[in-house]
C-alpha cells in the first residue's frame, strides 16, 4: 500500500499549528481563542499520529488519545469559565478583561 | 544541662507569655520578668563553679544529626558567661523599660523579646557551627517583628532593612560554614560542624581568606562596622525602647563574640593577614560615625551612630589579638552594653513624655527634670570615656593593646576620643542645658524619672562604676578563656607577624 | 596616719556622693557644712600626714589600696604615692581649696543650685587629689580627666545661657586634644618600658633610653601635649579666657590655683623624661616664654576683670613652663604654690567686686571703689604686688628663682631671661592697670555698691593675703624629688641683673600709673594711631588664635557634618534598593493582563529556546 509520505503529514500539522497560533495571538474573542487552541492541539495530535504511522509504533496513537481527552477536559473547563466571565463582565473580549496586571 | 535550661526557660517563658495574654494583659510582662530573673539567678551559679575542662566551665555535647556530624554542642567559658550575664541583665532592664510602654499585643511582644534573647544565649554558647547558625537566625526573626510591629513612624522600612542586612550576610556565613565543613570532609573523611574539629581544618590560604571573609562580613554587619552599618540607625530610631536596648546592648555583641570565638581562631592566618584592613575599617568606623553622630538631629539616630563608633574600638581590639586588647574589646562590649542601652532608654523615656526625638525642639530640660538630666549626664560622660567608668577601661585597654600591633591605626583611633567628647557634650547642651522652652511640644507629661526608672538606671550606673573602679572581677572571669584562644593561634599568628 | 592617705580624696568624694544622692533636698546650711567641711577634713588630714611624713625623713611613701586592672605586665593600681612634690600639691589643693570652698558658701548663697555647685566642687577636689597622689600614669589620667570633667561642669554651671555651655564645651574639647596626645604617650611608654608606674617607668627610661633618643623625644613631646592642653599654654591656650564664664570661685580654684597647674605638675613629675630629651625641654622653655609674652600683651588690652586675670594666669603658668624648660623644677613648683596663693586671692577679691557691683565685669564701668570695697581693695593691692613680683612678696621669690634659672640655661639663656623680664614689665602694667582703674579715680557707676563682708568670704581673703605676702618664706621639701635635676647651685650673677629684675615690674607700674592714674599719657590719643589701634585689636582677640582655630578646625568639621548628615554610605544601599525596584517595575510592566501578549511572548520564548537549541 502506498503510504502518504511523512513530510506531507508533518507539513499539514505545521500549517494547522501555525494557523492555530495566529488565531490565538490575533483573535480578541475568547471563544475563537479557545477554538484556535483546539486547532493547535489537534495539529500536534496529527504530528503524533503521522510519526507513529511512520515508525509503526503505538505510542504516538496513545499520545493522541491522551491529547483528545485533555482537549475535551480543557474545552469543558474553558467554556465553563467563559460562561462565567460573560455573566460577570458581559463581554468575551479578552483585552477588555485584562484584569490580571502585575 | 544548665545551659539547655537557660535557653529552654526563655523559649517556654515566651510561649507562656503569649498564651497568658488571654487571661490578663498584664500577665505577660510578669512572666517575662520571672523567666529572665530565673535565668540570671541560674547564671550566677555558673560563677562559682570550677572549670571542668580547660577554660570551659560547663559543656554539653549530644548527637543531633550524626550523619552530617551535627551535634547539639553547648559550652560556656568565662567569655560566654560574661556575655550571658549581660544578656540576662539587660533582658531584665528591657522588660522594665517596656513595662508600661508596650500596651498593644503585650503577649506577642514578650514572646518575641524572650525568643530573641534565647537566640542570643544560644549564640553565646553554641559550639557546633550548624547550631550556632540556627540560633543566629532564631534571634533575627523575633527582632524583626519587634521593630515591625511596635516600632515608630517608619517601622516597616527599618525592620526590612535590618532583616535584609542581617539575612544576606547570614547567608554568606552559612556558605562559609558549609564550605568549611566540606573541607573538613575532604581532609578527614567525615563531616563535622563541631568547633573543635573545625579548628583543625587547614586549607590553602586563598580559600581560607574567602571563608574567613564570609564570617567577617556577617559579624561586622551585626557589630556593625562601616560600610555595613547603615541598617543600625534606622533600626534603632524606629524600634521600641526595649528593642533598642536589646539591639544595642546585646545583639551587637553577638557580632563581636563571633569574631573573637570563630572568625579569628578558625582562620588565624587569614585573619592576621587581614588585620590591617580590619583595623583600618575599625578606625574608619570610629571617626566617620562619630562625625555622623554629631550631625544628627534625631536623638536615637545620634546614639545609634555613637554605637557604631564605639564598636570600632571592639574591632580594633579584636584584630590586635593580644590579651590586653582582647580584654579591652570585651570590657568595651560590656560597658557599651550598659551605657548605650541606658542612653536609648533615656531617649525612649523622653519620647514617651514629649512625643518627639528631634533635638532641635528640646533644650533646658535640666530645670524641669533634674534627675533625668543628671542620669543622662552620667551616661554621656561614660560614653565619652571618662576614667573610673567602664567604657574608659575598655577603650583604654583596646587602644593600649592595639598600639603595639598597629601603631598608626591606633594613633588615629585615639583621636576618636576627641570626637566622642564633641558629640556627647553636644547632646547634653542641646537637650538639658540652655533655656527651657515648650513651644515645640506638649510638656504636660514631662515629669521626672519615676521609681521604676530610677531603679533600673541606678542598677546600670552601679554596673558602670563597678566596671570602671574594679574591672578585675570581669577581667579575671574572661582571662582564662581569652588566654586559651590566644594560645591556640599563637604559632600561626607569630609566623604571620614575622612575615 | 600616713596609711590613711586614702582619706584625702575620700572625704570630698563622700561629700560629692551625699550631695548628689540627696539631689538638692538638703537645707543650705547642711550643704555648706558638707561641701566645705569635707574639704576641710581633707586639709586637716593632709596637714597631719605631711607632718608625719616630714618627721619620718623618708623620701617617699606608697600606700597600695587595690589593683585596678591586672593583665599580664599591665598592673596599675589604686596606689597613692607621697613625696615632696605630691605633698606640696596636696597641701595647696586642700588648703587653698578649703579657703575657696569657705568663700563659696557665702558667694553662692543666693544661687538656686547651691547643692549642685558644692557637689561638683567636691568632686573636683577628689579628682585633683587623685591626679597628684596617683603612683601610676593611669590613675593620674583618671584624675586628669576627672578635673577636666568638673571644669566642664562648673564652667557651664549657669547652663541657661548657651554661651556658658559653649565655653564649657570648648574647654573640655580643647583640653581633650591635649589629653589624647597624653593618652598616646601613655601607650608609647607602656609599650616601650613595660610599666606605667611613674617611678618604675622613669627608672626604666633612664636605663633603656639614651640621651636624646627618638623614643624619649616622642614620649616627652606627647606628655607635653597633655600638659599644654591642661595648663592653657600655646597652642592650646584658647579655652581658658572663655572658661571665666563659670562662677568666680571656680575660676579661683580650678582655673587659677589648681587644675591649670596640673600640666606643670605632670612635667615636673616626669622630669626625667624631659631630661632625656633636651630638645623637648628647650621647647618647653620656649612654649612658656611665648605664652607668657602673648598672654601679657593680651592682658593689657582686656576690659573684663576676669579675663585680665585669666590671661595673667596663662602668663604666670608660662613662667612655670619657662622654669621647667630651664630645668629649675623646684622653682616651677615653688611658683606654682605662690601663684596659687596670690591668684586665688585676686580671683576671690574679683568675685567680691563683681558680686558687689551686681555682676559687672567691665573694669571701665567701675572706678574709685577703694572706699566702698576695702577688703577687696587691699586684697587686690597685695595680690597684684605679689603678681607683679614686688620685693618681699611671695611672687618675688619664686619669679626671681625662675629668671635666674633661665639665665643660667646654656645657649639661649640670655634670650629667655630678657623675655622673662619683659614679661615681668608687662605684668606690672596690667596688674596695676586693673588696680588703678577699678579702685582709684572717679566712680564710673554703681555708686551705691557696698561690700558684703560676711565672715565666710572675708576670712579666706585675709588668710590668702597673709599667704600671698609671706608665702615666699615657705620652704618646699623638693630636694629629694628632683635630686637628679641640675642647676641647684647658687648662680653668681651681677648686681645689675638683680637690679633689672627688681626694676622691671616697678617700671611697668610706673607706665601704668602714667596712663591710668595721672593721665599724663592719653590713651585715646594713642588709640587714634592706626598702628596702635590695630595692634590693640590683635592683642585683644588673643592674637587671633580663636578665629584661626575656628577657621582651621571647627568650620571644616561643621562643614563636613553638614554635607554628610544623612550618611553617604547609606546612599550606596539606597542605590541598590532603587536598582532592584526599577528592575522590578520593568518586569512588572510585562504583566499587561492581555492574553494575546502572554501567548505571543510564550510563542516567542519557545521559538527562541528552540532556535538556541538548534544553533548550539
Amino acid at each position: 500500500m502506498q503510504s502518504i509520505p511523512i513530510e506531507h503529514g508533518l507539513i499539514l500539522a505545521g500549517i494547522l499549528f501555525a494557523l492555530g497560533l495566529v488565531g490565538v495571538l490575533t483573535r480578541r474573542n475568547i471563544v475563537f481563542v479557545l477554538m484556535s487552541l483546539e486547532v493547535m492541539l489537534n495539529a500536534s495530535g496529527l504530528a503524533f499520529v503521522v510519526a507513529s504511522a511512520r515508525w509503526g509504533h503505538a505510542d504516538g496513537q496513545v499520545m493522541f488519545l491522551m491529547i483528545l481527552t485533555l482537549a475535551a477536559a480543557e474545552v469543558a473547563v474553558g467554556l465553563g469559565l467563559i460562561i462565567q466571565m460573560y455573566r460577570k463582565f458581559k463581554t468575551v473580549d479578552i483585552d477588555v478583561l485584562s484584569e490580571m496586571k502585575g | 544541662m544548665i545551659l539547655v535550661a537557660l535557653i529552654a526557660i526563655l523559649f517556654l517563658g515566651g510561649v507562656l507569655a503569649w498564651l497568658s495574654e488571654r487571661l490578663d494583659s498584664k500577665l505577660p510582662r510578669v512572666i517575662a520578668l520571672a523567666a529572665l530573673v530565673l535565668d540570671l539567678v541560674l547564671m550566677l551559679t555558673l560563677l562559682g563553679g570550677d572549670s571542668a575542662d580547660g577554660s570551659w566551665i560547663v559543656a554539653l555535647n549530644v548527637q543531633w544529626l550524626p550523619r552530617f556530624g551535627i551535634s547539639f554542642h553547648l559550652a560556656a567559658d568565662g567569655l560566654s558567661v560574661l556575655l550571658l550575664l549581660l544578656t540576662a541583665f539587660l533582658g531584665v532592664i528591657a522588660v522594665g523599660s517596656a513595662w508600661s510602654e508596650i500596651t498593644e499585643r503585650p503577649g506577642f511582644f514578650y514572646f518575641n523579646l524572650l525568643w530573641t534573647l534565647a537566640g542570643v544565649l544560644g549564640v553565646f554558647t553554641a559550639l557546633d557551627l550548624f547550631l550556632f547558625f540556627f540560633f543566629w537566625e532564631v534571634m533575627l526573626i523575633p527582632m524583626y517583628f519587634i521593630i515591625a510591629i511596635w516600632g515608630h513612624e517608619n517601622k516597616n522600612y527599618a525592620a526590612m532593612k535590618f532583616f535584609l542586612f542581617t539575612q544576606v550576610t547570614g547567608m554568606l556565613m552559612l556558605v562559609s560554614i558549609l564550605t568549611l565543613a566540606y573541607f573538613h570532609y575532604v581532609q578527614f573523611g567525615f563531616f563535622s560542624f563541631d568547633y573543635f574539629d573545625l579548628l583543625n581544618v587547614s586549607t590553602s590560604s586563598t580559600i581560607e581568606m574567602w571563608i574567613m571573609l564570609g564570617f567577617f562580613v556577617a559579624f561586622t554587619t551585626k557589630l556593625p562596622i562601616v560600610p555595613f552599618h547603615s541598617w543600625l540607625p534606622d533600626a534603632h530610631s524606629q524600634a521600641p525602647t526595649a528593642g533598642s536596648v536589646i539591639l544595642a546592648g546585646v545583639l551587637l555583641k553577638t557580632g563581636a563574640y563571633g569574631l573573637i570565638r570563630f572568625a579569628v581562631p578558625l582562620f588565624p592566618e587569614a585573619s592576621m593577614n587581614f588585620a590591617p584592613i580590619a583595623m583600618a575599617l575599625a578606625v574608619l568606623s570610629i571617626l566617620y560615625c562619630a562625625k555622623l553622630a554629631f550631625a544628627q538631629t534625631d536623638l536615637k539616630r545620634l546614639i545609634a551612630y555613637t554605637s557604631v563608633s564605639h564598636m570600632g574600638f571592639v574591632l580594633l581590639g579584636v584584630y590586635a589579638w593580644n590579651e590586653i586588647a582582647l580584654q579591652g574589646a570585651v570590657m568595651t562590649m560590656l560597658a557599651h552594653g550598659l551605657s548605650a542601652a541606658a542612653l536609648f532608654m533615656l531617649a525612649g523615656s523622653l519620647q514617651h513624655r514629649i512625643h518627639t526625638r528631634d533635638m532641635r525642639d528640646m533644650g533646658g530640660f535640666w530645670a524641669k527634670v533634674p534627675r533625668m538630666s543628671a542620669v543622662a549626664l552620667f551616661f554621656s560622660i561614660a560614653a565619652l570615656g571618662m576614667p573610673g567608668l567602664g567604657n574608659f577601661i575598655g577603650e583604654f585597654l583596646a587602644l593600649l593593646g592595639a598600639f603595639s600591633s598597629n601603631l598608626p591605626m591606633t594613633v588615629i583611633a585615639t583621636f576618636g576620643l576627641i570626637f566622642a567628647s564633641v558629640y556627647s557634650l553636644w547632646v547634653i547642651q542641646k537637650i538639658f542645658h540652655g533655656e527651657y522652652s515648650n513651644s515645640k511640644f506638649d510638656d504636660s507629661h514631662l515629669i521626672d524619672l519615676n521609681r521604676r526608672e530610677l531603679a533600673y538606671f541606678g542598677a546600670m550606673i552601679l554596673g558602670l562604676v563597678w566596671m570602671g573602679m574594679y574591672p578585675q572581677s570581669f577581667l579575671d572571669l574572661s582571662a582564662a578563656a581569652l588566654q586559651e584562644l590566644l594560645a591556640g593561634t599563637q604559632e600561626l599568628v607569630s609566623t604571620v607577624v614575622q612575615n | 596616719m600616713q596609711d590613711l592617705i586614702w582619706l584625702l580624696p575620700t572625704f570630698p568624694m563622700l561629700g560629692f556622693l551625699s550631695l548628689v544622692l540627696t539631689g538638692g533636698s538638703l537645707p543650705r546650711k547642711i550643704v555648706a557644712v558638707i561641701g566645705a567641711g569635707s574639704v576641710g577634713l581633707s586639709f586637716l588630714s593632709a596637714v597631719l600626714i605631711s607632718a608625719q611624713f616630714l618627721a619620718s625623713g623618708e623620701d617617699y611613701f606608697v600606700k597600695e589600696l587595690w589593683v585596678w586592672m591586672a593583665i599580664g605586665e599591665f598592673t596599675p593600681g589604686f596606689n597613692f604615692y607621697l613625696d615632696g612634690l605630691s605633698l606640696v600639691m596636696m597641701l595647696i589643693i586642700t588648703g587653698v581649696g578649703f579657703l575657696i570652698h569657705l568663700y563659696s558658701t557665702g558667694f553662692m548663697v543666693d544661687d538656686p543650685a547651691y547643692s549642685r555647685f558644692f557637689a561638683y566642687m567636691n568632686l573636683f577636689v577628689a579628682a585633683m587629689l587623685m591626679l597628684v597622689l596617683g603612683d601610676n600614669l593611669v590613675l593620674l589620667y583618671l584624675g586628669w580627666e576627672g578635673v577636666g570633667l568638673c571644669s566642664y561642669l562648673l564652667i557651664g554651671f549657669w547652663y541657661e545661657n548657651p554661651d556658658n555651655g559653649y565655653a564649657a564645651r570648648k574647654a573640655f574639647v580643647v583640653t581633650r586634644v591635649g589629653d589624647t596626645a597624653m593618652a598616646i604617650g601613655l601607650f608609647l611608654l607602656f609599650t616601650q618600658l613595660g610599666t606605667l608606674n611613674i617611678q618604675d617607668m622613669l627608672q626604666a627610661a633612664q636605663q633603656q633610653w639614651a640621651m636624646g633618643s627618638p623614643l624619649a623625644i616622642a614620649a616627652a613631646l606627647l606628655l607635653l601635649g597633655g600638659a599644654v592642653g591642661k595648663s592653657a599654654q600655646l597652642p592650646l591656650q584658647t579655652w581658658l579666657p572663655d572658661a571665666m564664664a563659670g562662677p568666680t570661685p571656680i575660676s579661683a580654684l580650678i582655673h587659677a590655683a589648681t587644675m591649670v597647674t596640673a600640666g606643670v605638675y605632670l612635667v615636673a613629675r616626669t622630669h626625667v623624661l624631659f631630661e632625656l630629651a633636651p630638645r623637648v625641654q628647650m621647647l618647653v622653655a620656649f612654649v612658656g616664654l611665648a605664652t607668657l609674652l602673648m598672654a601679657g600683651f593680651t592682658a593689657m588690652t582686656q576690659r573684663d576683670i576676669k579675663r585680665i586675670l585669666a590671661y595673667s594666669t596663662i602668663s604666670q603658668i608660662g613662667y612655670m613652663f619657662l622654669a621647667l624648660g630651664a630645668g629649675a623644677w623646684s622653682a616651677a613648683v615653688f611658683h606654682l604654690m605662690t601663684h596659687a596663693f596670690f591668684k586665688a586671692l585676686l580671683f576671690l577679691a574679683a568675685g567680691t567686686v563683681i558680686l558687689s557691683l551686681h555682676h559687672e565685669h567691665d573694669i571701665f564701668k567701675m572706678g574709685g571703689k577703694r572706699k566702698q570695697l576695702p577688703i577687696a581693695f587691699w586684697s587686690f593691692i597685695i595680690g597684684s604686688a605679689a603678681l607683679a613680683a614686688l620685693p618681699f612678696t611671695s611672687g618675688f621669690y619664686s619669679k626671681d628663682e625662675i629668671l635666674l634659672a633661665a639665665l643660667a640655661v646654656e645657649g639661649p639663656g640670655m634670650l629667655l631671661w630678657i623675655g622673662g623680664v619683659i614679661g615681668a614689665f608687662f605684668t606690672g602694667i596690667y596688674s596695676f592697670r586693673l588696680v588703678f582703674v577699678v579702685f582709684f579715680g572717679d566712680s564710673q557707676g554703681h555708686h551705691e555698691a557696698k561690700e558684703e563682708a560676711h565672715w565666710s568670704m572675708a576670712a579666706p581673703l585675709m588668710l590668702l593675703m597673709v599667704l600671698a605676702l609671706l608665702g615666699g618664706w615657705i620652704q618646699v621639701p623638693l630636694d629629694a624629688v628632683f635630686s637628679s635635676g641640675a642647676g641647684h647651685e647658687e648662680a653668681h650673677v651681677s648686681l645689675l641683673v638683680h637690679a633689672v629684675m627688681i626694676a622691671a615690674p616697678f617700671l611697668g607700674i610706673g607706665v601704668s600709673y602714667l596712663f591710668f592714674m595721672s593721665k599724663v599719657f592719653d590713651l585715646d590719643k594713642l588709640m587714634a594711631n592706626p598702628l596702635a589701634n590695630s595692634l590693640h585689636r590683635f592683642w585683644f582677640s588673643g592674637w587671633g588664635m580663636d578665629a584661626l582655630y575656628q577657621r582651621i578646625f571647627v568650620n571644616p568639621f561643621l562643614y563636613l557634618a553638614r554635607i554628610n548628615r544623612s550618611d553617604l554610605i547609606d546612599s550606596f544601599y539606597a542605590l541598590l534598593v532603587s536598582i532592584t525596584r526599577s528592575a522590578h517595575l520593568m518586569l512588572a510592566r510585562t504583566q499587561t493582563g492581555y492574553l494575546g501578549w502572554y501567548a505571543l511572548s510564550m510563542a516567542a520564548g519557545l521559538v527562541l529556546i528552540i532556535s538556541l537549541g538548534v544553533m548550539l
